[in-house]
């Protein structure tokens, strides 16, 4: 494997390329541009070519994840690995052929640097009118020259809950005052309250809310939001449409609880990226996703998904060493 | 265009399909409502499991026994309309076991704390310390998110697909 380790960098702009206006950008020893349709990352022994919906979709929500649990692969050949303090970038060293060749790299950097980079690269290449996080019916499109830098946060959705969604001081589900009206996929469902009734003394302890209604205002999607805390175990909801913009590589187990509609998930090795097969998930469907696999969703119509993480610190270490199996009901409990 | 949710009850599922040149037992691949209809009431079955924690499924119809858990639980309402009743416990009876559910010994002795009637959809905080009980005037399900504790029910075998 051929590596770097870059202690601090930061990323260098170009000057506006005169034709097409986007600036081209040096991130340690990658270089990152971009023209009409597709994003060029060239590192000292290759270069990749990505299409730039798919890398603009995948990046802001690298971002906005904080590099997520694990591996983020962009497609087969590019992406991050979340070190919780470092982040790796790499091109081609999961897959066979770039290593075989030797032209896989990778290169770890500080974490807020990675981010910096990416929120620098991502800002200069948006213009207004398309907004990756959007599904892709409902947003304009990435092609063509710079036009207008978007305005508006890059990111947003991932303010989690402390607690629990709604509580008072913690944050509050999605509403029409907060600018979020209900998604057209979800306008044939009925949205009511629960019945609370309060003792003085308990508006903490006593509560309640609408789920499906939080999720239904999504304005965004496969883009998690966190709900509810047990000790280290959080609760994500998010709203899917059209294709999870990145292969996801555990670094732990994670569980998928199908709320609505339906996923179809491809399975893969998560070191080889050979197919392990596919899994369709419908609503009230459980399903695991073990700690050695990557996984990419596709789903037909926007659907409700709800994730338990285990955000135990260190579990990543746990799992890579094989102090614990890659999966999670083990033999014994069968 | 309009679009037609769909949303799965006791009544009526389609269970989805994995299919996969793996160990199927890695994925322990369920559905809730299947759970729920080979269920006893209240029996907390686990579907998910993660280390310490899991997610239950719980089949609510009738009332269940008083629990409390030493951390906060939340409870997702799938089918139907359960009622969640919130009592104080008195000093001798608080949880003293590490984590999960567990049944309180007698009644609450404590305060009212107050109700909660939740439909589908309806997220529930049943809070740390305090004791809790779900009722329904007909078979409903909901989801909990805990951790593993007393009250747990382990048959992976018999809820998962696993040939």
């Amino acid at each position: 494997m051929n590596m770097a380790q870059t202690q601090s960098v930061k990323v260098i702009a170009s000057a506006p390329d005169p034709v097409l206006g986007y600036c081209k950008f040096q991130f340690g020893s990658f270089t990152f541009e971009r023209d009409m349709y597709f994003v060029h990352v060239s590192w000292p022994k290759g270069v990749h070519t990505i299409e730039v919906d798919r890398f603009l979709r995948a990046m802001v929500r690298d971002i906005g994840w904080g590099f997520f649990y694990g591996w983020i692969f962009f497609d087969d050949v590019f992406g991050t690995q979340n070190h919780y303090g470092t982040v790796d970038i790499y091109a081609g060293t999961y897959s066979k052929g770039h290593r075989d060749t030797g032209v896989d790299f990778l290169e770890t950097f500080n974490t807020d640097d990675v981010r910096v980079a990416f929120e620098t690269i991502s800002k200069n290449w948006i213009n207004e009118g398309y907004d990756p996080l959007r599904a892709p019916m409902e947003t304009g499109s990435p092609l063509g020259p710079k036009t207008k830098d978007a305005a508006g946060p890059l990111i947003r959705g991932f303010e989690p809950a402390r607690r629990m969604m709604g509580l008072p001081g913690d944050v509050s589900p999605r509403s029409d005052a907060s600018g979020h009206p209900i998604n057209r996929a979800f306008a044939d469902m009925s949205f009511d309250k629960p019945d609370i009734e309060i003792e003085p003394g308990f508006e903490d302890q006593v509560h309640a809310f609408n789920l499906f209604d939080h999720i239904a205002r999504a304005d965004v999607t496969w883009n998690p939001s966190f709900t509810s805390i047990t000790r280290a175990c959080i609760c994500c909801v998010t709203s899917e449409e059209h294709m999870l913009p990145v292969i996801h590589g555990n670094d732990r187990n994670e569980w998928f609880i199908q709320l609505t509609d339906e996923i179809h998930w491809n399975i893969q090795d998560k070191n080889t990226g050979n197919p392990r097969g596919r899994i369709v998930m419908k609503s009230g469907d459980v399903c695991a996703m073990p700690a050695d696999i990557r996984h990419q969703g596709f789903s037909p119509k926007r659907s409700m998904l709800m994730v338990l993480e285990n955000g135990t610190p260190g579990l990543e270490e746990k799992y890579a060493n094989g102090e614990l199996e890659p999966f999670p009901i083990t033999a014994s409990r069968w | 265009m309009s679009f037609k949710t769909k949303m799965g009850s006791l009544a009526s599922y389609d269970k989805g399909s994995i299919d996969l040149n793996d160990d199927l037992k890695h994925y322990a691949f369920s559905n809730i409502f299947e759970v729920a209809n080979d269920s006893k009431p209240y029996e907390r079955v686990m579907v998910a499991s993660n280390l310490e924690y899991c997610a239950e499924v719980v089949r609510a119809e009738g009332a269940s026994p008083w629990y409390t858990a030493p951390h906060d639980e939340f409870a997702i309402v799938m089918d139907g309309e359960i009622e969640f009743t919130f009592f104080q416990l008195g000093d001798d009876q608080k949880p003293s076991h590490s984590a999960g559910a567990a049944k309180v010994n007698g009644e609450p002795k404590g305060k009212r704390m107050g109700r909660v009637r939740a439909r589908r959809g309806h997220e529930v905080l049943l809070p740390k310390g305090a004791a809790y009980r779900l009722s329904a005037a007909k078979p409903s399900v909901c989801i909990i998110q805990t951790s593993a504790g007393p009250e747990s029910v382990e048959k992976w075998s018999k809820i998962c697909v696993i040939d």
